[in-house]
């Protein structure tokens, strides 16, 4: 998704060996239901031509009401056929399943409406993003924390709901290094549609490196502002807050620094840096009237540079208005 | 020139018709509930159509997008489909194809209108306090915490079930024990087939998804918790029970729709069906199997790799019956004598968007594509060519079929013929888009979606408001015909079944005189045409 | 002793005779039968998958019910429906004053049913063993509550149906006192007798898998 230029007309871009063989079967049952729907409506168009009733044929001549060769042949062959279909999707189905026993357990976590991930060997944690070097089996395990989600990899032809209170497990070997969209496939409420996510791959060098670096480093490079604009994106914020002022889940962030705002208990508040840091970290203390008090708190999963970043990013909001 | 005492004009009010016993007027009662229900769907889905033209919030918010994509679905499939064919054909056709004067149990069947009824009244009300958001799937725990009206609303589908279930009975009964003394099992038209081996799953389906529907409200409000995870139980429950009636529903639908086909076809090709036993055999063979197999909806649900194989296996051999009905069909087409006005055009349309929609039940039905498609738009085309593409305009096919003999007029075949045509161009033209958006990997129910997505929305909505037109012009010429339209013959057609022997429209007691049995598919070249 | 009048039977107009009527409620009746059985299995597979994930949770919830009243209970409803075969047998021989009596004693017996119901449900309530919403009573059990949600929903659902047919009774023998049921037409009492035999079946698997198992 992130880089379509390798799409087929269809399909997106497979990543693995294992989707690219998935895909044959796709595109067999695809040109074959094109072969069947092509010969029907030729037949149908040949038929009404040659068969249109007239004045002088006004009753079919040939009354020919059943032929058992023909339709024991035409339940027979139909039936071989699905068959065999149905073998070679079983037995890809059941290498897209059972994961590897060398793979890298992942720990990913749904709630509404994001993504988190814990990496146990790296000892990491992300939220909307899910780093994996490439060539290495890589096994999900996945639970929700409240409604039932979908985890699905498009580039990787694999989903799976996720639900909560269980495990459900998923597998797959990324073999191309770039950035691929990750989609929640089961409906879940409100911003379903924005509870995306990204598969990052990275080469086995640059994973070490990734693993080995704390996140301080790689977030002290970057402006504030400009870190809180990408953290707005890949934390999840933005599957509940506009950066206008549209109404969503959540008030919108357009012109929101520094406004005044009544909250659910009648009282009012401006929304200063104080606001913003505890509605980021405490949410549920302070909500702003006339929205659900819904949004997980972000205590532990941001840490204080990070959390400045967002806060300087609201601000630029504000010019924008 | 006296006018003919018929059912219509026999008795005149209100309360005529809110109280009748005979099963024609509640066949239109029926039309009259279905189409009301219809317009509603389809307005649900051109604002659908139209939130989709661009990726990000064009006329309504995520929230009540999800409301327009429950409500159009719900009243799709339980308003409309499901009962369409038995409640406005079976009702009207029935007895009279089997010789009766009303099916078994006239009351009962009143009762079945009322409970419809009761059900879109119940769901009508239900949007003005809150309406629900859930997917018409309900799934939980989704529909257990959200605080729109679930329980009106699934009250409302369960009597629409106990209708679905009465007619059944009803239309079991009728056809078991009712038919005349010269009709015997192999001597009765096929759409007679059809109706008993769809009574059949709407005895043993339909109260499946009742227990299911009061146990969520037992969810809602006594946390019983069976299908709460945090309560101990099991979400996943709640998908096997509900699919296990959803699944037999859709040949619930399909079923009387092939049923329809089977008569129209030997009537507009003058010629005897191909392969009568075949598929008054297959009718009941799809009956009993689609209860196996209600578990390719499960295939990514986290059940075992084993249970998505049996399934698997299964939903392949119960599409070989299926799929064979449509070579019986073009094979009475060959060397037949082809009439083709409107009932047959729709018919046309019908074998080619039903092939497509079998087809690609096929690829969803693979274990190893379904990983990728389940969830997506390639879903939502497949259901819609099937159950829009199949169902439905088998059901226009029969309503343009019987409609002189339900109300003695003739519509206009020009603006029937025009309509066809723009129907099947704007349905492909919305529908082949979504195939093409899920193998893309566009997932569905969503309200918002990444740019790439958005030509090939585009290009959909367009199809969508074509289908919309075709509707509305349908809706004109058919009412319009009901004033303007020519006199109906009592045989318009030339059919051979029963009911082309009463006039048109039918007295109440249905027949003049007693029907005499004709051979069933025999046509005379002295027919008229 | 014979009927002292019998009222005539008129065959509804639809049908061709009162044979064909009386076969065709039979066959609609079971039908229905048919549609009531699978209304309540789901409810037994949900016991069945319930008890697979807890079976000590359920082994113990059974001992908390009352056994014994359930046992009287299973005793009762057999019962009613010997009663109710012997009023379709009075009926059928044109005995309208034994076909009345046994109706009464039928619907005697389904009011002890739901009054030994109401014993149970109120000593239920009363120790907090309800569904999660109203669940109070302490137990090693964190999921007791499943348990009763599904032996409530079982339970009421049956009551429901022994409530419904207490009704049809009811219409029954008022019908009957006036002498509508006789030899020549009896289909209304061998009806209702169908689903009494149901209600009764369904209370058979009940008891055991909820009181003793």
């Amino acid at each position: 998704m992130k880089d379509n230029t390798l799409d087929s007309f269809w399909l997106p871009e497979p990543i693995s060996k294992i989707a690219l063989h998935s895909d044959k079967l796709f595109y067999v049952e695809l040109w074959g239901t094109c072969l069947i729907l092509f010969a029907i409506v030729a037949l149908l168009i040949y038929f009404i031509c040659k068969y249109r009733i007239t004045s002088k044929r006004r009753v079919a001549c040939n009354q020919n009401d059943h032929n058992n060769k023909l339709e024991i042949a035409w339940t027979i062959i139909p039936t071989i056929v699905v068959l065999i279909l149905f073998f070679w999707g079983a037995k890809d189905f059941l290498s897209l399943s059972i994961p590897p026993k060398n793979s890298m357990e992942i720990k990913v976590t749904a709630k509404k409406w994001m993504w988190t991930f814990e990496y146990p060997k790296a000892n990491k944690q992300t939220v909307g993003e899910l780093v994996v070097p490439i060539n290495h089996p890589i096994k999900l395990i996945m639970s929700s924390q409240d409604v039932i989600h979908g985890f699905y990899l498009p580039n990787l032809r694999i989903k799976r709901d996720v639900l909560p209170n269980r495990y459900t497990v998923l597998w797959f070997q990324a073999e191309k290094i770039g950035e691929f969209q990750i989609f929640c496939a089961e409906y879940c409420g409100d911003a379903h549609s924005n509870m995306l996510a990204t598969l990052k791959v990275l080469s086995t060098d640059d994973y070490n490196k990734w693993v080995k670096q704390s996140e301080e480093n790689v977030i002290n490079e970057i402006p504030l502002n400009e870190l809180g604009r990408k953290l707005y994106k890949s934390k999840g914020c933005s599957a509940c807050h506009s950066t206008g002022i549209s109404k969503m889940s959540g008030p919108g962030w357009g012109g929101l620094f520094m406004s005044k705002k009544q909250l659910e208990n009648g009282d009012d508040v401006v929304a200063d840096e104080n606001y913003l840091r505890e509605s980021i970290v405490n949410p549920a203390d302070k909500i702003v009237k006339g929205y659900p008090s819904i949004m997980p708190t972000y205590s532990g999963m941001l840490n204080d540079r990070e959390i400045d970043a967002i806060i300087e990013y609201i601000k630029t909001l504000n010019e924008q208005k | 020139m006296k006018t003919e005492i018929n059912y219509l004009n026999c008795s005149k009010g209100l309360k005529s018709w809110l109280f009748t016993h005979d099963h024609k007027r509640i066949a239109i009662l029926y039309l009259i509930g279905i189409a009301i229900s219809f317009l509603l769907g389809g307005v649900f889905a051109m604002a659908i159509r139209l939130e989709l033209l661009t990726p990000d919030q064009l006329i309504v918010s995520s929230k009540v997008y999800n409301q327009l994509f429950t409500l159009h679905g719900a009243i799709m499939v339980l308003l409309v489909i499901i009962p369409a064919i038995p409640g406005i054909i079976g009702n009207f056709i029935l007895p009279l194809m089997v010789g009766a004067k009303d099916v078994a149990f006239p009351k009962l069947n009143l009762w079945s209108w009322y409970f419809y009824m009761a059900g879109v009244l119940l769901s009508l009300y239900h949007l003005s306090t809150g309406a629900v958001d859930t997917g018409w799937t309900f799934y939980t725990p989704y529909s257990i915490s959200t605080n729109t009206s679930v329980i009106t609303v699934v009250t409302g589908a369960f009597l629409v079930g106990m209708s679905s279930i009465l007619t059944g009975i009803n239309f079991l009964a009728t056809i078991h024990m009712m038919r005349i003394k010269e009709m015997g099992w192999f001597k009765m038209p096929l759409l007679l087939w059809a109706f008993y081996a769809t009574a059949v799953i709407q005895i043993i389906a339909t109260p499946v998804l009742g227990i299911t529907l009061l146990l969520l409200v037992m969810e809602r409000v006594a946390h019983i918790g069976i299908f709460d995870p945090a309560l101990g139980g099991d979400p996943v429950l709640f998908q096997h029970f509900f699919w296990f009636y959803s699944h037999p529903a859709v040949y619930i639908m399909v079923l009387p729709a092939m049923g329809v086909i089977s008569e129209i076809i030997p009537t507009f090709c003058r010629k005897k069906i191909f392969g009568y036993k075949f598929i008054a055999y297959s009718s009941i063979a799809i009956a009993l199997i689609s209860f196996l197999v209600w578990g390719h909806h499960l295939y990514v649900s986290g059940q075992s790799a084993f249970a998505s194989m049996a399934f698997g296996l299964l939903t392949f051999i119960v599409a070989v019956p299926s799929g064979i009905k449509v070579f019986n069909w073009i094979a009475t087409m060959y060397k037949g004598a082809i009439d083709l006005r409107s009932p047959f055009l729709y018919v046309l349309a019908f074998l080619v968007l039903f092939t497509i929609g079998g087809l690609t039940g096929i690829i969803n039905g693979t274990l190893s594509l379904d990983l990728h498609l389940h969830d997506t738009y390639f879903i939502v085309s497949h259901f819609h060519y099937t159950m829009m593409g199949g169902v439905l305009i088998a059901f226009i096919a029969g309503l343009h079929y019987w409609w002189p003999k339900m109300f003695g007029k003739m519509y206009s075949e020009r603006l029937a013929r025009i309509t066809c045509g723009l129907l099947f161009l704007g349905f492909n033209i919305t529908f082949i888009s979504q195939f093409i958006l899920g193998t893309r990997g566009m997932p569905r129910r969503y309200h918002n979606y990444l740019p790439e997505f958005q030509s090939l929305h585009i290009i959909s909505s367009i199809g969508a408001f074509i289908v919309g037109l075709a509707f509305f012009m349908m809706l004109y010429y058919l009412i319009d015909s009901l004033f303007r339209g020519k006199k109906a013959p009592n045989n318009p057609w030339g059919g051979t079944t029963l009911e082309w022997q009463a006039s048109s429209p039918p007295v109440t007691e249905n027949f003049d005189q007693t029907p005499e049995m004709r051979e069933l598919y025999k046509y005379k070249s002295k027919d008229e045409l | 002793m014979s009927s002292t009048f019998t009222k005539k039977h008129h065959v509804a107009h639809h049908f061709e005779n009162a044979d064909q009527e009386f076969k065709t409620c039979k066959v609609g009746m079971w039908a229905f039968i048919v549609q009531e059985v699978l209304f309540f299995s789901a409810l037994f597979v949900a016991y069945a998958v319930f008890r697979g994930f807890y079976p000590d949770m359920f082994e113990h919830a059974s001992s908390l019910l009352n056994w014994k009243l359930g046992f009287i209970n299973t005793i009762v409803l057999i019962f009613s429906s010997y009663t109710m075969v012997k009023a379709v047998k009075s009926a059928q021989l044109s005995k309208q004053k034994s076909c009345v009596n046994y109706l009464i004693i039928t619907f005697i017996c389904a009011g002890i049913f739901m009054v030994i119901k109401y014993f149970e449900y109120t000593a239920k309530i009363h120790h907090g063993l309800m569904p999660a919403e109203w669940f109070f009573a302490s137990s090693e059990y964190p999921t007791l509550h499943l348990f009763f949600g599904l032996y409530f929903t079982m339970t009421g659902l049956h009551g429901l149906h022994i409530i419904v047919g207490m009704g049809l009774i009811i219409w029954l023998i008022k019908r009957a006192k006036k002498g509508e049921f006789h030899k020549e037409y009896f289909t209304p009492v061998e009806m209702v007798g169908l689903y009494w035999h149901l209600v009764d079946i369904v209370w058979i698997f009940i008891y055991p898998l909820l009181y003793l198992l």
